[in-house]
């Protein structure tokens, strides 16, 4: 068309001097004339000049249409090359869109991502075949049906392979086959596809109300048959994720409160500082990280986060024993001495992490720790919450053998039990107290350290966990690690179990006032310790 | 900031009492003060020597941000541009011929602090303007102050709005500046049409006012109740397990966004929940209200690239002036070796600090004094080249004429615009959804009115 426009250019100029020579006077006849004239040598010239230009793929010919001012036309041409399919023309069509105007480059936007997606599809990796997958079956084009089922034959992995046959059954239920509509409904009913439950809920919504064909309604009764098969299985897995979630954040609370269990429970110190070597260790975690990426390749980078634990756990016991034999040594007996003490001390670390590290800091999780892994449709159970789950089972194995299969556990309950007998048989119960506390702040770094997984590293860190840290030994019972471990498992369990219908500030408060009236009801938690106590 | 505390200590000393002793003690200190004084003297000579102002007071000013506890992260910043931007004005001979002298104080991110502290500076100090706070708390809790003593306070980040204080400038945007528009722009063709919308914010007064606009817009606009959910979490929240999973239910079909108004520390366990449970910007995008390029600078952005943004300014507006408003902020924060020196980025209520000291310059040389109510009266309608773009004081409520920008985080922190606003948007304190019938305007009515 374009070409066909320039030859006629050239004609006109051409005809109008000859015609301006020629004829003055009968100057509108004239005009009519040449017009005549002009359309019979433009129609000649289109005939004929194709065969002087190089032949037009119909790609290529779609593609100049693309910008044409008539959005029939444009349509048109962008249906083209859909059908072609052909990834190759992405930079062409880039091209096209860096000058276009709005509306054609949002009409081209759509098509471009199709495009791409499809050449993803192809991809090495699985995230970016599953991730096209999904954005072809939301764009909603009937055209990448054979593509997604192309993939979804020869695909290995099966979650990709899923997505892949979800979308190619999401793109048939929004077509107009109407037995393709029906298997449709079948497979995403076979396949419990919580994305299709708005569409089926369409299709149920045509199916009863009045007028509807008998296709219709058969295929709403298949659709009603689909949805109550994936709102079942959606039950299931919601009860297991939410399981999960529950144990997750049992797992959390037990790995910050085993520190304090050993310290407030069997040592008898309000320690208000725990929290803040919480963040000791976390922040011992981002500097043997800073360290890694300062010094080593970048191919070491992702074992940081091991040599970060036994990091975090030395200098958090550093500072626990520092801050034993400065302040802590001379306040024993004296809880709210000790408490204030403590209190003080959290706020001069708060203030000191502030001044040196600034602001926000961020430990980057290494690859092998984020993401998740799908164990059924709809259940995702993230790696870092699967790491610190085992992590606090490790956690907790080790503390039992060194408490009860160990000569410094045997000293540690001995003194815990009776300070002054202890002392009278040669026990250095001095000495005792400083490993218990340095051991129990490693601890707290330990959880630090795993924290940075979750959250973020900063100044307060410590402050956010503390008091549940507290909530959750005081109702285990002091000085009973048992308890601190069921208390994590009720409280965490107990709080997932809340939240979806409390919401999450309701559901925290509703716990603290389970925990205060069963605090009524048994006042030295779950597991007391029975018999005389020394100390009380 | 220095400055101020040298002065303090020059004019320490009391008259002599009796007592031996303790006069003593006194003469001793007040001679110590005065070596102190001329100590600082002599180190300020140079800045002295720059400006005839000698024989003419200098003009004080308050900076009420915090710099302790847990606002320190967000506040520092702009306690940093603003003492930046007097450099530059005290640079080019002050104000009219005189300089200007910064007092900062700490209110330590504690509200009644807050009051406390701007009564200081309002009465003792006896300061020309405030330039301070960020949450609204921290300003509901000044603003009595202001009031009765009128003072002036101008007041740099995005908020709730339903204010229409006479003592107060904002020059952060107005709800109807970031948090409709941003709807708007999820709900346009270009934005991704979306249709379901997930409202999610930490529990206190900026999101459930917010929240509740929204929630009124998204009404108005034809959206069904049951598209529209709506979830708070308290301060430090760091468990979204269960808030991911609903978001997950919510969005599935597709067509759904989520318009997050969570306050800093808890933004990296949320998107990082997300991230790990399989959802994807593509799927449901996530909007906020509060992430910007100084709170991602301190963050893994892994989790967060491709997830949008609303503002008025990013570092990255390609402007001559944004240029070296940018350049200069580095480099003072450099020179002045703050922390993470020349690592710096500016944000939106960075900018807004930063032009909020130069509208203020512009009103008091308009003015010819820096009398609060003259001072007011020429705000009113002044314009700045700001870093982002010109903006424009309104004419009557107070606030500030801005564009509204929607942006892509990218990796590196910084925002990709994807959509800008055709010109400035004008400020609407009272937003015409929750509340059409007031209106705000300080020439023709006093504050806020009740519209017929």
């Amino acid at each position: 068309m374009l070409i066909a426009g320039d030859v006629k250019k050239i004609h006109v100029t051409r005809l109008s001097y000859s015609g301006a020579a020629a004829i003055v006077t009968r100057l509108s006849l004239g005009v009519l004339w040449l017009a005549g004239v002009v359309w019979l040598v433009a129609a000649y010239a289109h005939a004929a000049s194709p065969p002087l230009l190089p032949e037009l793929s119909p790609l290529d010919q779609a593609l100049s249409h693309i910008t044409s001012e008539d959005e029939a036309v444009r349509e048109a041409a962008l249906r083209v090359v859909i059908e072609q399919g052909d990834s190759t023309v992405i930079p062409r069509l880039e091209d096209i869109r860096a000058t276009a105007d709005r509306p054609v480059r949002l009409a081209i936007k759509p098509v471009m991502d199709l495009l791409k997606n499809r050449a993803k599809l192809e991809s090495p990796e699985a995230d970016a075949r599953r991730s096209a997958a999904t954005d072809l079956g939301t764009l909603g084009r009937p055209v990448a049906i054979p593509w997604l089922e192309q993939a979804a034959a020869k695909e290995s992995s099966k979650w990709v392979r899923y997505t892949m046959q979800e979308s190619a059954a999401l793109l048939k239920l929004a077509g107009d086959d109407q037995a393709a509509k029906q298997v449709a409904v079948n497979t995403l009913g076979r396949l419990a596809s919580q994305n299709a439950v708005p569409a089926l809920q369409e299709i149920v919504n045509v199916g009863i109300a009045e007028g509807a064909s008998e296709v219709q309604q058969s295929l709403a009764e298949a659709a009603r048959a689909s949805i109550e098969r994936i709102e079942t299985w959606a039950a299931w897995s919601a009860a297991i994720e939410t399981g999960f979630r529950g144990v997750s954040l049992s797992s959390i609370l037990l790995i910050m409160s085993v520190g304090l269990a050993i310290i407030f429970g069997l040592m008898g110190v309000i320690n208000m500082a725990h929290g803040e070597l919480m963040m000791v260790g976390a922040y011992a975690t981002f500097m043997t990280q800073e360290a890694f990426r300062a010094f080593l390749p970048a191919n070491l980078f992702d074992y940081y986060f091991a040599v970060a634990m036994p990091m975090a756990f030395l200098v958090a016991a550093g500072c626990g024993m520092l801050l034993e034999v400065t302040v802590i040594r001379f306040l024993y007996g004296r809880p709210l001495e000790t408490m204030l003490a403590t209190w003080g001390i959290s706020l001069v670390l708060m203030q000191a992490a502030r001044v040196y590290f600034g602001d926000l800091t961020a430990v980057t999780a290494p690859a092998w720790l984020s993401g998740g892994l799908q164990v059924m449709v709809g259940v995702y159970l993230p790696n870092n919450r699967l790491f610190i789950i085992l992590l606090s089972v490790i956690c907790v194995l080790t503390i039992y053998a060194i408490l009860f299969r160990s000569g410094l556990g045997l000293r540690v309950r001995a003194v815990t039990q009776n300070r002054n007998m202890s002392a009278c048989l040669g026990i250095p119960t001095r000495k005792v107290d400083a490993y218990t506390f340095a051991f129990g702040s490693g601890l707290a770094g330990i959880a630090g350290w795993a924290l940075t997984l979750i959250g973020n590293v900063e100044p307060g860190l410590g402050q956010n966990y503390i008091v549940d840290s507290f909530m959750v030994v005081v109702t285990g019972g002091v000085g009973k690690l048992a308890g601190t471990i069921v208390a994590s498992l009720g409280i965490g369990g107990l709080n997932k179990l809340l939240e979806p219908g409390l919401g999450a500030v309701y559901g925290k408060v509703c716990i603290l006032v389970l925990v205060i009236l069963f605090l009524q009801w048994r006042p030295s938690g779950l597991f007391a310790i029975k018999g005389r106590h020394a100390d009380s | 900031m220095s400055e101020t505390k040298k002065n303090d200590v020059t004019t320490a000393p009391s008259p002599a009492e009796p007592g031996s002793s303790r006069r003593e003690f006194l003469v001793q200190g007040s001679k110590t003060a005065a070596g102190v004084g001329i100590a600082a003297l002599l180190g300020n000579l140079g800045h002295w020597a720059l400006s005839y102002a000698a024989d003419k007071e200098p003009i004080k000013i308050g900076v009420l941000h915090s710099l302790s506890g847990t606002m320190a992260i967000s506040e520092v910043s702009l306690r940093d541009v603003v003492l930046m931007a007097i450099d530059e004005i005290n640079a080019k001979g002050g104000i009219l011929g005189r300089q200007v002298k910064p007092v900062v104080v700490d209110p330590a991110s504690n509200w009644d602090l807050f009051a406390e502290k701007a009564k200081q500076l309002l009465l003792q100090d006896k300061v020309a303007v405030v330039f301070g706070c960020w949450t609204s708390v921290s300003r509901k809790s000044v603003l009595p102050v202001f009031e009765k003593n009128n003072g002036l306070l101008f007041y740099p980040v995005q908020y709730e709005g339903e204010e229409c204080s006479h003592n107060v400038f904002y020059t952060g945007a107005a709800v109807n500046q970031q948090a409709v528009p941003a709807v708007d722009y999820l709900m346009s063709k270009e934005g991704g049409g979306y249709k379901k919308f997930y409202l999610l914010g930490t529990d206190y007064v900026y999101p459930r006012t917010t929240n509740k606009i929204l929630r009124a817009m998204l009404l108005a606009k034809k959206v069904p109740e049951a598209n529209i959910m709506e979830e708070y979490t308290p301060f430090h929240h760091q468990d979204y397990q269960t808030i991911v999973g609903k978001i997950k239910k919510f969005s599935a079909g597709g067509g759904a966004a989520v318009v997050s108004t969570i306050n800093g520390d808890s933004n990296v366990p949320f998107y990082k929940e997300f991230a790990n449970q399989g959802l994807r910007a593509e799927d449901a995008p996530i909007m906020a209200f509060s992430v910007a390029e100084d709170e991602l600078r301190g963050m893994d952005t892994t989790a967060l690239v491709g997830h949008l943004a609303a503002w008025n300014y990013y570092q990255s507006v390609d402007t001559p002036q944004n240029k070296k408003f940018v350049a200069d902020f580095k480099a003072y924060c450099k020179k002045n070796n703050l922390p993470d020196g020349e690592k710096r980025v500016t944000d939106d209520p960075i900018e807004a600090a930063y032009f909020g000291v130069h509208v203020w310059k512009q009103a008091v040389e308009k003015a010819g004094k820096t009398d609060v109510d003259a001072v007011r009266k020429a705000v009113y309608g002044q314009k700045f080249l700001a870093p982002g773009g010109e903006i424009k004081m309104d004419e009557g409520n107070h606030h500030t004429h801005k564009p509204v920008l929607i942006g892509e985080i990218l990796k590196d922190g910084q925002f990709k615009t994807v959509s800008r606003s055709k010109g400035l948007v004008k400020p609407e304190p009272w937003s015409e959804y929750t509340n059409p019938d007031k209106g705000c305007d300080w020439i023709s009515h006093q504050g806020t009115y009740q519209k017929k």
